[in-house]
């Protein structure tokens, strides 16, 4: 499963990323790593980007780009966060 | 003499820093990359004079950007004394990435935690003693924003720097620079050890208002309706304080000037009055509406809405080739298009920054605003007026969307559109004070540069050859006027306009200025003038032209730097003559053929 996957809301510990090295990169140094917890915060409308929390930080990355990003299955109890 | 390296990621408040340190003013921007041009400073460190320079922000020392190939370049060609890093308080769970890789160069480092009131308000507290102990560095909090912690930290670099390590050699920190990454894995090890912060965030007054302005389908109308009432604002102020300078230079010239200089000899008091005190004045009347509009720029800029606004029309821009921050730049533009094509040194896939470095000379910026506001009062009755001024605006939007379609197939590019979302800030007083003293800076800078010379030359144009009437058709302007005439009657601009027009290429600011020169004329006596010349549909074609067409030879400078294409550069020329003149024209002969 991978970012784009989750909905508004939901949040999931991310797996691995998978991407061209460049966009590796700039998602390592935003904070985006395995073991790390990620949030869906919302999504702008007509399919829009996703507003993305990772620790303290927000981020903002489009649905195609989201699929770089690899997550484990999410448990139960981090639906409700 | 000892250099000290400002370092730091974007939206540390590191121009906030450095301005503070050096007592200069360099921009502050709530926008990845904003600091594009390096800045340095000399300071007083312990009774020696250091050089402080301030290096782009970067998010990675072995990223992809052009800011962070930026500082790469400048540590592997430089030899520094010490680096300076700050580091934003409220997210250094990640950003001590940035410390770990720089103290991996083996520069003698210090480390500033700024922001630490976010920090505390999201509940985080930071140890520094642990942290200093386990990184191996000097670490002090400090408020760049209120000052809290600057002289101390001064103290501490001063103290580093009396140590006499020896300066960083370039060449082994270039070899350095290639070569490392086991970073991550000892940064959570000493985030762990030394950081304590809550494991999920409380709901903060940023999210309350992002639930706000974000909303999927309120937060668009939301953000054109801010904009909007933030131009309302500016204007309901600005107009009585643009009335009253207008004032104050009409009663100069006619209780101090006129009288003072009428022994002169005719030529060189029309010179002097009729050419530059008369072109000066008119376009410092708007002086005050600029300073105010730029104040209200910046503190939108310095708040952190411009990335939400990224966010919302990311979506529409993509459909155009662009993307979110696309729409930011132009917004930006909308102050002056020159830091805007500077801000898109932040896309990495040169296709993406070339098309939206081709749309950016369409945002309606400032200088043209004062144009518009003079032509409009002229043209329009009061009642009227914001809905012309509004359909200019949605002129300059339909021209960057319509550019940008026709030309996406040439640029394509698929770079990601990863932005980092701020927390809402508000800029303090003495930082609005500083960017609106820059302004009025800037806009004398430039006033000494085109403004005084192009008044000048319009005057001479329009006085020579001394047998001719005053800007009659026999004087050199009228023969330019006549040359043009065949491609600008089509469009309804007549002699007198086209002057201004051929100014207006080297800076709108001139524009109005000439106009006033043109006719001799200053204040009630010019708008009458004008009014009786030519009617609203002349009017109108003539700010389309204006525009659309270059905005200025700054701005064609900086697209020949940015891009590094001469080919481009023409590009970008010709495609806007060529749009302003179409669009003109079939404006003028649509409406004629109306009616009107």
């Amino acid at each position: 499963m991978q970012l784009n996957a989750l909905k508004p809301g939901e949040s999931a510990i991310i797996n691995g990323i998978q991407a061209e090295q460049a966009l590796v990169q700039r998602l390592h140094a935003l904070g985006f790593r395995p073991g790390k917890q990620v949030q869906v915060v919302r999504q702008a409308a007509f399919n829009g980007p996703l507003h993305i929390r990772i620790g303290s930080t927000d981020v903002v990355i489009r649905v195609q780009d989201a699929q770089a990003i690899h997550l484990a299955n999410p448990s139960p109890e981090s639906l409700s966060a | 003499m000892k250099r000290v390296a400002l370092l730091g990621m974007p939206n540390t408040g590191k121009s906030t820093l450095f301005n503070r340190l050096s007592g200069a003013s360099a921009r502050v921007g709530n926008w990845p990359g904003m600091t594009v041009d390096l800045l340095s400073a000399k300071i007083l460190l312990g009774g020696h004079i250091a050089e402080l320079v301030d290096l782009p922000g970067l998010y990675d020392l072995h990223g992809f950007s052009d800011d962070e190939e930026v500082v790469r370049h400048f540590l592997s060609n430089h030899p520094i004394d010490l680096a300076l890093i700050i580091l934003n308080s409220a997210q250094i769970d990640r950003q001590l990435s940035l410390a770990l890789q720089i103290r991996a160069l083996g520069l003698p480092t210090v480390l500033l935690l700024n922001m630490e009131d976010e920090a505390k308000r999201a509940g985080i507290t930071i140890d520094t003693k642990q942290m200093s102990q386990e990184l191996g560095m000097p670490v002090l909090t400090i408020s760049a924003k209120y000052g809290s912690g600057c002289p101390e930290a001064l103290q501490l670099a001063a103290r580093v720097l009396e140590k006499k390590t020896p300066a960083s050699d370039p060449q082994l920190i270039a070899t350095q620079l290639q070569a490392d990454n086991a970073v991550e894995q000892e940064m959570q090890r000493i985030i762990d050890r030394s950081v304590q912060m809550p494991l999920q965030l409380n709901t903060s007054t940023t999210d309350r208002i992002d639930r706000v302005l974000l909303h999927p389908w309120f937060g668009l109308p939301l953000f054109f309706l801010a904009i909007f009432l933030l131009f309302q604002f500016i204007f309901t102020i600005g107009a009585p304080l643009q009335d009253a300078t207008a004032w104050i230079f009409d009663t100069l010239r006619g209780e101090i000037l006129d009288p003072a200089l009428s022994g002169l000899p005719t030529w060189l008091n029309g010179l002097l009055l009729d050419g530059l005190y008369t072109g000066l004045s008119t376009v410092a009347a708007f002086v005050p509406i600029i300073v105010l509009f730029f104040l209200v720029m910046s503190m939108v800029e310095d708040s952190g809405y411009l990335s939400r606004a990224a966010f919302l029309m990311d979506t529409l821009m993509a459909k155009m080739g662009l993307d979110g921050r696309g729409f930011v730049m132009v917004l930006m533009g909308f102050g002056c298009n020159v830091p805007a094509l500077m801000g898109t040194r932040v896309m990495r896939s040169r296709p993406m920054r070339l098309l939206t470095m081709l749309t950016i000379p369409l945002s309606l910026c400032s200088a043209r605003l004062q144009v518009f506001l003079f032509m409009i009062a002229i043209l329009f009755p009061p009642s009227q007026a914001a809905m012309a001024l509004f359909s200019l605006y949605m002129v300059s939007f339909f021209t960057i969307f319509l550019t940008a379609i026709l030309f996406k197939q040439k640029f394509v590019s698929s770079e990601p559109f990863v932005l980092e979302l701020p927390p809402y800030r508000f800029p303090t007083p003495n930082q609005i004070w500083i960017r609106g003293w820059q302004e009025v800076k800037h806009f004398l800078y430039r006033a000494t540069k085109f403004i005084v010379i192009g008044v000048l030359m319009v005057w001479l144009l329009t006085h020579l050859p001394t047998t001719a009437v005053p800007a009659s058709s026999e004087t050199w302007a009228g023969s330019i006027g006549r040359f043009f005439a065949p491609v600008l009657d089509p469009i309804g601009i007549d002699n007198h306009l086209a002057i201004a027009l051929i100014f207006g290429f080297v800076a709108k600011e001139i524009v109005v200025g000439s106009l006033a020169v043109i006719y001799g004329l200053q204040g009630d006596a010019l708008s009458h003038q004008i009014a009786a010349n030519i009617d609203w549909v002349q009017g109108m074609s003539f700010m389309l032209f204006t525009l659309i067409y270059t905005p200025c030879l700054s701005t064609i400078a900086t697209l020949r730097s940015e891009s590094k294409s001469r080919g481009f550069m023409w590009l970008s020329l010709g495609w806007s003559l060529g749009l302003a003149w179409l669009i003109s024209l079939a404006f003028y002969q649509g409406v004629r053929a109306l009616g009107y």
